[in-house]
């Protein structure tokens, strides 16, 4: 199979993955978006020397995909691209902070050990976060919920077109690839002598096709409004879990939990 | 039903696509729309959709075809495209199936009851929870086809509704085409379908209508066919050259 077509593939396995049935998935999409956003607000805004306080952080996204039955292997398999963009971050806080910060059988960590750590992890547990938000829910329920908070119109209706566009586009490039290496034979990838006219042409099949699926959309009574998402009542029990969770997110994010519990023992 | 009166169109290079227009169509008529590439069946399609613009005047249902009355039109047509995989663009056929009736105010259950019994219908309720990405060029054609029923429109229009289908997917769709007792319109080259499925036929020319009339007597006019670039219809023309 070509490269590109089981990206495709790949794609819409998300759309799969949140048409499962678990609690998670049948939990009110308003309510997983505003919780994801607790959990990435309260992660990014870790000090950069807290490890400790930010590990307890990962208890969320664990909790979750047990909840969810989305398997840990397939959330690491598609964040395989971004993840080490992600880490890269702060790989160069060693080399500028020196200074020693603690010390670990009497080795010294340095402080930009701990930040690099630090940043990397923030990364991590924000794009699981993220990831097992889109998982769990359908891109369509995730407008509707956006909606809901009064997010313009004009920027959802984009958010979706431009996920339903990316499958449209990927399947183009996967058309044309085939088509280039049918009359390309032992070329590895495609020479560099025909970039240019092979995304001018992806640009304008992209661009026909998009249409037509958006004027599929207007003549089916779209008019940027999401009645057609499915969407879960949005129940105490909901209400509950959001509540609960975004509270023990402060808490983690106030004190420092593990070094509270150790205090009890030490 | 469907009403052109002198319908004129161009492209911005101000090539003429249609000039003139007249015709119309009456309620629950199935009628196939037919002529060379280029001659203007699609842009039909379009402009009765309101997707473009053109000079004359269109009426759908007694409704004018014009920017107010947009919601409206398009709520008594059903289009089927040419290229399904524009038009199923939900993750499954259910989801599809439920975007129209939702987005037109009906509430989960009713539209839910209407998926069903289209589906029902259509013998395809093992489709129903199917992913569009997963299934046959030929489920898909008639899953589109079902996304549109699920609109209950007054008059459904298709683009080239038999394209890359295999001779029993073929059949399948001529006999759900046949099954409907709406107003039909049809745009095709395969005039074999066009007889299977049409009462009268608009053979258009250079964006005019070159003939009009019953589908039995066009499609059998080869003369007439041949000097607007088609032929016989298969099962008329008798055996191939190389029998």
């Amino acid at each position: 199979m070509n490269n590109i077509s089981a990206a495709s593939r790949e794609f819409r396995e998300m759309d799969e993955l949140s048409a499962q049935d678990s609690p998670i998935h049948r939990l009110h999409p308003l309510v997983k978006l505003l919780v994801t956003l607790a959990y990435i607000v309260c992660v990014v805004s870790f000090p950069k020397y807290q490890l400790s306080g930010l590990a307890v952080m990962v208890l969320y996204p664990v909790l979750v995909f047990q909840l969810s039955g989305i398997p840990v292997r397939t959330c690491f398999h598609k964040l395989r691209i971004v993840l080490p963009l992600v880490c890269a971050v702060g790989l160069l806080n060693p080399f500028f902070d020196r200074a020693p910060l603690l010390y670990v059988g009497g080795l010294a960590v340095s402080g930009g050990v701990v930040s690099m750590v630090t940043l990397m992890l923030k990364g991590v547990f924000s794009l699981m976060a993220s990831f097992l938000l889109i998982a769990t829910t359908s891109i369509d329920a995730l407008c509707a919920a956006l909606r809901k908070l009064h997010v313009p119109a004009l920027l959802v209706t984009l958010l979706l077109l431009t996920y339903r566009y990316i499958s449209v586009m990927i399947g183009e490039v996967a058309v044309m690839t085939d088509a280039y290496r049918l009359r390309a034979p032992g070329q590895k990838g495609i020479h560099i002598s025909v970039w240019g006219s092979f995304l001018g042409q992806l640009l304008l099949r992209s661009m026909d096709r998009a249409e037509e699926l958006y004027q599929s959309m207007q003549l089916r009574g779209f008019r940027g409004e999401f009645y057609y998402a499915d969407q879960p009542p949005c129940t105490a029990g909901a209400v509950a879990y959001g509540v609960v969770c975004a509270a023990l997110f402060v808490l983690a994010r106030l004190y420092d939990l593990p070094q509270l519990l150790g205090n009890l023992f030490v | 039903m469907i009403e052109f009166q002198n319908v004129s169109f161009s492209y911005e290079s101000g090539t003429p696509v249609l000039q003139n227009l007249c015709f119309s169509i009456g309620a629950g008529e199935a009628v196939g729309l037919i002529g060379a590439n280029g001659a203007g069946k699609s842009t039909i399609m379009k402009i009765l959709l309101g997707l473009l613009p053109c000079e004359g005047g269109v009426t759908v249902g007694g409704l004018a075809v014009k920017k107010q009355n947009l919601g409206e039109v398009r709520k008594k047509l059903g289009f089927v495209l040419q290229n399904s995989d524009n038009q199923m663009f939900m993750p499954t056929v259910y989801e599809d199936m439920m975007f129209a009736p939702r987005n037109y105010g009906l509430s989960k259950e009713e539209a839910e009851a209407r998926v069903d019994r289209v589906l029902s219908e259509l013998g395809l309720t093992e489709l129903k929870h199917r992913y569009n990405h997963k299934i046959s060029g030929g489920e898909k054609r008639m899953a589109a086809i079902a996304t549109i029923l699920a609109m209950e429109p007054e008059a459904i229009l298709m683009d080239e509704p038999s394209t890359a289908l295999d001779p029993v997917n073929r059949r399948t769709v001529i006999r759900a085409i046949n099954g409907l007792t709406m107003t039909k319109l049809i745009a095709s080259h395969d005039l074999d379908m066009i007889l299977d499925t049409c009462d009268r036929v608009i053979l258009l020319s250079h964006g005019q209508v070159a003939a009009d009339g019953p589908a039995g007597e066009i499609l059998r006019d080869k003369a007439l066919l041949e000097a607007n670039r088609m032929e016989l219809p298969f099962c008329l023309a008798g055996p191939s050259p190389r029998q």
